[in-house]
């Protein structure tokens, strides 16, 4: 071991040491390092390291077709996937100046909300098991593979969709599907009430994260938080809502924030902005007519013309950013993603100081990342 | 890693039999598309100004506001896409930063992206700043040289700059004078090489 656990302490003297966490680690969420030098059950200081799940993604982008590059996009934030594509086809939209039609902006938001509702509830799943509550989890996973065989109706597959296309989506909507997300909602929205019950007020869970790993706004904004890390810290602020995209503008839906940025403040937002999310996919069903589904344009080879973009949007753990750089080839010069739990993460250090181990578990959990976008 | 002319003409035409169905409104589209393309290569010609079009009234703005406070700096305005962009030289990028962070008309208060575009001659490096209060996302570009690829460190500013900063330097080896440790983040001890930069191999992976 260390030099420092290997010397015998004399009484009340600290003595340090360096605890190893990770990287196959159940409460990482994925392959995630980090050495703790602790005394006793205090961290003094802590050191992230990340990269285990590095694909190179980036650089791979660069080696594909623009419509390849959607199914990349679906494996860095694996799950948050229709969130991701979306983005993606955006940054191209814009660049080549598309316009999506309307159906299929309305499929994207509907998908996409559903698709964050999937991705908290497996955020309040593990938040439960890392706080040591079982139940909420079998509950918020029931919920999860409601979303998802949904999912599976509409794209084929449970989780790497490859469905949104540049322009459009690639096929229109089974026949039945406002049936089935009628029969969903209602079901959805007692999975969520039930662990929201179980959970979100037990005494046990409120002492575990209450006032544990809080994080003030200044230093919030200085790492980069966005999405419900940063709204825990009281920031009202929500791209849907700031800088309307797609048809978000076109639906009534509150952005929750919290008080005090600490761990249950950001679990809360995150149970909050599932209700939200519930009443946009209500919304989008009803307004949703018949039309295209895709723009010509988009189903061609396409060739977006030389320029820079950069187009950002609300995504389930924050702000997903792509910046894209095209020389007019079939493929993307440059395509930078600014994932938004490699902010959230890079904190971690900040949040661990001066902490109990027990407790870094809880502080890792509610930062609620995805290792796959981190490393990408 | 770009086309060869060859290889787009064996594109072209499986393309065009793909959307058979669509083709008369798809030429169409390619038609508008390449009349503003041709309108774009016009106006660059006619006059050096740059292309602000883009901008809505308060990026315009925030693009005076910057410009008014970069006075110092010899900032070249330009718009990318719908955002205010500003090309400084890259040993001020930290005093600009400073002064986009502190000045109450723009407050930067978050560094949102560093991303690293390698040019072939030259590497780029562009900041996505982001003020919740006015609300405004600006871009500062600037470049650095490929022999050696060195800016000063902004981490001191904001500190989100971290581990985007030891990224650019793990894949692009861009070395960013005054950050506290540019250990690798997403690569191993010993990787050698830059991935992120074109002369890189696809396919030609090391052993480990």
């Amino acid at each position: 071991m260390t030099e420092a656990s290997s010397k015998i302490a004399a009484a009340g003297e600290p003595m340090e040491m360096l605890l190893n966490m990770g990287p196959q680690h159940p409460s990482t969420h994925g392959v995630f390092r980090m050495v703790l030098q602790v005394d006793g059950e205090k961290i003094l200081d802590s050191e992230p390291h990340i990269g285990y799940l590095h694909r190179g993604s980036e650089k791979l982008c660069e080696g594909e077709q623009y419509h390849q590059v959607i199914t990349l996009f679906d494996r860095m934030d694996y799950i948050a996937n229709f969130n991701n594509e979306m983005v993606y086809c955006m940054a191209v939209e814009k660049l080549m100046g598309l316009t999506v039609p309307e159906r299929a902006e309305y499929v994207r938001v509907i998908l996409c909300e559903l698709n964050r509702i999937a991705s908290h509830l497996l955020f309040v799943a593990t938040m439960g098991l890392d706080a040591g509550a079982m139940t909420p989890s079998m509950i918020c996973f029931r919920g999860r593979e409601r979303v998802q065989a949904l999912f599976e109706a509409v794209s084929g597959a449970r989780m790497m969709h490859n469905y949104f296309r540049v322009g459009g989506i690639k096929e229109d909507l089974p026949e039945n599907f406002g049936e089935m997300v009628g029969e969903l909602l209602p079901l959805l929205r007692a999975d969520v009430e039930e662990s929201d019950k179980l959970l979100t007020f037990n005494e046990i869970f409120l002492a575990r994260l209450k006032n544990v790993g809080a994080i003030s706004t200044e230093d919030a904004l200085d790492y980069g938080f966005t999405g419900p890390c940063l709204r825990a810290c009281g920031v009202d602020y929500d791209l849907r809502k700031a800088q309307p995209y797609s048809v978000y503008d076109r639906f009534e839906f509150d952005v929750p924030v919290g008080l005090d940025g600490d761990c249950w403040d950001r679990h809360y937002v995150r149970v909050q902005e599932m209700y939200e999310s519930l009443k946009i996919v209500e919304q989008a069903l009803e307004q949703m007519a018949e039309g295209n589904i895709a723009s010509s344009l988009g189903r061609r080879l396409i060739r977006p013309p030389k320029g820079e973009v950069y187009v950002r949007a609300e995504n389930p753990r924050g702000e997903l950013g792509v910046y894209l750089v095209s020389d007019g080839t079939d493929k993307p010069y440059r395509l930078k993603v600014r994932p938004p739990s490699f902010c959230n993460l890079s904190a971690i250090r900040h949040l661990l100081r001066n902490t109990w181990i027990a407790d870094s578990v809880v502080i890792l959990g509610s930062l609620d990342i995805v290792l796959g976008e981190v490393d990408r | 890693m770009r086309l060869t002319v060859a290889e787009q003409d064996n594109v072209q035409p499986a393309a065009s039999t793909q959307a058979e169905a669509t083709q008369a409104e798809a030429t169409q589209a390619e038609a508008t598309q390449a009349e503003a393309t041709q309108a774009e290569a016009t106006q660059a010609e006619v006059s050096a100004q740059p292309d602000l079009s883009g901008l809505a009234a308060p990026a315009r703005e925030l693009l005076n506001r910057l410009e008014l406070a970069l006075a110092n700096f010899h900032p070249q305005v330009a718009a990318l896409q719908d955002l205010p962009q500003v090309t400084v030289m890259s040993a001020d990028l930290a005093k600009v930063c400073r002064v986009l962070k502190d000045d109450p008309g723009i407050s930067a208060s978050q560094l949102m992206c560093l991303a690293c575009v390698d040019y072939e001659e030259y590497f780029q490096l562009v900041y996505m700043l982001h003020s919740i209060d006015p609300e405004g996302t600006m871009v500062i570009k600037a470049d650095v040289t490929y022999d050696q690829p060195k800016a000063p460190s902004v981490a001191s500013v904001w500190r989100a700059a971290d581990w985007y900063e030891r990224e650019a330097h793990d894949l692009f080896g861009v070395v960013f004078e005054g950050h506290p440790d540019l250990a690798p983040l997403l690569l191993y001890e010993g990787f050698e090489g830059f991935p992120g930069r074109k002369e890189f191999p696809f396919h030609e992976y090391q052993e480990f």
